[in-house]
């Protein structure tokens, strides 16, 4: 723990000595208990990470490795062999793609009414948007399942929507992202003061222009933040393409993951390769714009 | 009459008529903007939810299915799982899981957000940043690593354990016994939802304003006395949307149990969702799924009401 303490430099007087080393004291201890927790809370990602790059025979050993002293490529490229991994890869970017490419465009006009024009209906629209986030994917999915069969029979729709279509599955997606980026979009835009778009126009830019010059500029950040959010909600979802998506070929990631436990459950190298690779993408998005999604959910709870 | 009112509105309106145009579209801008988004939640969020309570009072099975139709049976369905001495058991089970999840996701990420105050700023970007990390793996994912940790042969979990003399756990199989199997799921929940709670509540606790403090400070308050009449009343909003968001997620538990468990959870691991999901897609009986499926609904209602009245508070909805 001694790494974490700065040295001390040599003390002039004993008396300023004192109080000084009790207070470094107590912060090496803080940073000692951090490190604990770092540790304990990482660990797990660290054990996943390093499992994919053990060889088999060090993976099934009774006294665990911690670091692996032989690193190898061959459980990711199991992975990547196993059956349908490229179909859900595939599969897996169109739904993410659809879904934040049409959340973005309803959501960023929906916040638009709710940020920039009072008008009857606005309050109980808003209780619906934070209400609907509250009710529960697991109540919804028996209903959802029997809507989507009943669209499996109707000519037309169903090429796209209905039981075992990805279209289905988008519809629903899109449907559980949209509250919260409605949300957050509006709380953007709520941000941008009136007189800046006034002003343009009193400039002699047209609505449409002060729209795109002054507006879309100052959202940006809220846009890259909602298509991430809906990036990672459409990555990570497993129930809903759990239960609509039957055939193999068109799961997702996450479902393959999942089956990939059931079929070969001790093969932990390969097993370990495919959840780093399916966590990756997330990962490195989620880094990117953690502070506004928490900022997002709690904007100005502070002031209550 | 009617004749007068009238010739007296068209009147006005002649007289309006230089804005009416311009007016009315202003007026339906709003209404346009919004419809997109309504038609989605509302054909994929509300007639679900409308069609889940019809379902609820009706015999929904494999031949309703393929009949898309259901046959009213009243309260039946509700009067059947209310004397279900098994259903009762599920909603105790998942009530006292929900209740010891969130507490302890609570407690333990206050206390972080508290700890990350304390630390200098190379340590507390370093456990922020290990937060963010373990904040962003994916459920399944999480699932799959937990899974693998306490593998009874080969898990690190058990040879962990037994070096450390806490007991003999060779070989322990975790998931024999409901109560430690719970256990790990509690441990893989609240290891999930911490990073959320404990960032939240420390980009709150920055805001908090020093002077406030140190006023308490000066005014002779001890430590626990400042955060328990200063710094806790601030936070208070922030506290009840993490609480009840936490209750929100914890209550419908669903997807951890089911993958740990191969997708055959035995009944002793059935939560209300898993009861739900195994009524309606493991035994075609929909009806009866979908009126657990209400009950559930109902049980998270409160925690939503809560929710929503500390959003629309802190979002200052005019």
């Amino acid at each position: 723990m001694s790494a974490v303490t700065p040295m001390a430099p040599t003390p002039v007087r004993a008396a300023a000595f004192r109080p000084g080393s009790r207070r470094r004291l107590r912060k090496g201890g803080w940073n000692a208990l951090a490190l604990l927790v770092l540790v304990v809370m990482v660990f797990p990602v660290y054990w996943m990470v390093s499992t994919a790059f053990k060889p088999g025979q060090k993976i099934l050993s009774y006294t665990p490795q911690w670091f692996p002293t032989h690193p190898t490529v061959s459980n990711f490229s199991d992975a990547t062999h196993q059956a349908f991994f490229w179909n859900a890869v595939k599969n897996s970017l169109i739904v993410v793609s659809v879904v934040v490419a049409l959340s973005l465009v309803l959501a960023f006009l929906a916040a638009l009414a709710l940020a920039k024009f009072h008008f009857y209906g606005r309050k109980p629209f808003i209780v619906v948007i934070l209400g609907v986030q509250m009710v529960p994917l697991a109540a919804l999915i028996i209903p959802l399942y029997i809507m989507m069969s009943r669209l499996n029979d109707v000519k037309g729709v169903n090429h796209v929507l209905g039981v075992d279509k990805l279209g289905g599955v988008i519809a629903m997606y899109l449907t559980f992202v949209l509250p919260f980026a409605v949300w957050t979009l509006r709380g953007f835009l709520l941000g941008v003061p009136k007189e800046l778009e006034e002003s343009a126009m009193v400039d002699g830019a047209t609505r449409f222009g002060a729209f795109v010059r002054i507006l879309l500029p100052l959202v940006g950040p809220g846009l890259v933040a909602t298509s991430i959010f809906a990036f990672i909600q459409a990555w990570n979802e497993f129930i809903i393409a759990y239960v609509f998506l039957h055939t193999p070929e068109k799961q997702t990631l996450m479902v393959w993951l999942a089956s990939f436990t059931t079929l070969r459950g001790t093969e932990w190298g390969p097993l370990m390769a495919g959840a780093t690779l399916c966590s990756l993408p997330v990962i490195v998005f989620f880094l990117l714009v953690q502070r506004r999604i928490a900022f997002g959910l709690t904007a100005g709870a502070v002031k209550g | 009459m009617a004749s007068v009112v009238e010739s007296e509105f068209l009147l006005a309106s002649r007289r309006r008529r230089r804005f009416t145009r311009q007016r009315l579209g202003h007026a339906a801008a709003p209404y346009a903007l919004l419809a997109p988004a309504a038609a989605v939640i509302g054909v994929i969020l509300a007639y679900p939810l409308y069609l889940l309570v019809r379902m609820s009072f009706q015999k929904y099975g494999l031949f309703e299915l393929i009949r898309h139709k259901g046959r009213s049976v009243g309260t039946a369905n509700y009067a059947h799982i209310f004397q279900d001495a098994e259903f009762w058991r599920v909603v105790l089970r998942t009530v006292a899981f929900t209740a010891v999840c969130v507490s302890l996701t609570m407690v333990l990420g206050t206390a972080i957000a508290l700890l990350l105050l304390q630390l200098g700023r190379v340590m507390r970007v370093a456990l922020t940043t290990g937060l963010v990390l373990v904040w962003s793996v994916p459920v399944i994912v999480a699932v799959d690593v937990w899974r693998w940790m306490v593998d009874y042969e080969f898990g690190v979990a058990n040879w962990t354990l037994t070096k450390l003399h806490i007991g003999n756990f060779v070989r322990h199989d975790w998931f024999a016994n409901p109560w430690t199997g719970f256990g790990v799921f509690a441990a893989l929940i609240v290891w999930g939802a911490i990073p959320f709670v404990a960032i939240t509540l420390y980009a709150g606790l920055a805001q908090v304003p020093h002077e406030l403090l140190e006023a308490a400070a000066i005014d002779g308050a001890r430590p626990w006395a400042v955060f328990r009449e200063v710094t806790v009343p601030l936070l208070k909003p922030i506290f009840i949307i993490l609480t009840s968001l936490s209750i929100i997620w914890d209550f419908q538990v669903f997807q951890q149990i089911w993958v740990m468990l191969d997708a055959r959870p035995g009944s002793d691991y059935y939560t209300m969702a898993i009861y739900a999901f195994h009524q309606s897609f493991q035994i075609s009986e929909y009806g009866l799924g979908a009126a657990i499926a209400v009950v559930m609904v109902l049980f998270m209602f409160a925690a939503t009401l809560v929710y929503l009245r500390q959003m629309l508070r802190a979002g200052e909805v005019q």
